[in-house]
């Protein structure tokens, strides 16, 4: 299945793209697409390590399955205000 | 009347932020300016640069005040956030909170405002003399967890 992924603020410099279309196993949680994402832009890794996932606009956990057509973003440290 | 939250790339009306609040109950309205400040430690700060995951950042500021709402009894709260660069004394967010009484409406205006650095997907990156800095990143010093939420600038 597909799912579609959003880059923000440092993880988007650190993929160097704002988006892409991943395609993943059916069973994968956000944990396996952590890994894959992390494999495809190795500039990721450092930084994936405080970042949160949100599926769908909402935060989730490494364990959050996914869905064929989710809206993945990787939400590093926020700094509104 | 405008919408309650907003995400601009343009200057701030926060007249347009108080009046989505006003009401015939509101006996105290707060209106918070978050300005873009010179310095940052040591750090001479030439602009700002502000990103937005436009759709979440809408929805969790939504729900932070529906909470907000629920916990404090204000009557109204409304947040506009600016995106993209800002100078030295440009508004990067305004909110307005309309209460019966003033003590809700000043502790809601501080809560929403915590609530939003911590879990509103809104990001900004400090161009300094030297250098620059996405804030609350790692390579920030004033970041992880050096000094509680409430006591970081706006």
């Amino acid at each position: 299945m597909e799912v579609e992924i959003r880059y923000f603020a440092a993880a988007r410099e650190a993929a160097g793209i704002e988006g892409e279309t991943v395609a993943v196993g059916d069973d994968s949680d956000v944990a396996a697409l952590l890994t894959t994402l992390c494999r495809r832009h190795p500039d990721l890794v450092g930084p994936a390590a405080s970042m949160r996932i949100a599926v769908d606009e909402d935060f989730a956990d490494t364990d959050t399955p996914l869905h064929a057509g989710a809206v993945v973003a990787l939400i590093p440290p926020v700094g509104g205000g | 009347m405008a919408d309650a939250f907003a995400i601009t790339t343009e200057a701030i009306d926060a007249d347009a932020v108080r009046a989505a609040v006003l009401g015939p109950e509101s006996g105290a309205v707060v209106v918070f300016h978050g300005t873009v400040r010179e310095r940052t430690l040591d750090r001479r700060v030439t602009y700002l640069e502000y990103e937005a995951y436009e759709p979440m950042a809408l929805k969790a500021m939504t729900a932070i005040a529906d909470d907000l709402v629920r916990e404090h009894g204000v009557a109204a709260i409304a947040c506009t956030h600016r995106v993209g660069r800002l100078d030295i004394g440009d508004d990067a967010m305004v909110v307005a909170v309309a209460s019966p009484h003033r003590a809700a409406a000043l502790a809601a205006t501080a809560d929403f405002i915590a609530r939003l650095k911590q879990d509103v997907p809104i990001w900004k990156k400090e161009h300094f003399v030297g250098g620059a800095i996405w804030i609350g990143s790692p390579e920030d010093p004033q970041g992880e967890g050096s000094r509680p939420p409430e006591e970081a600038g706006a």
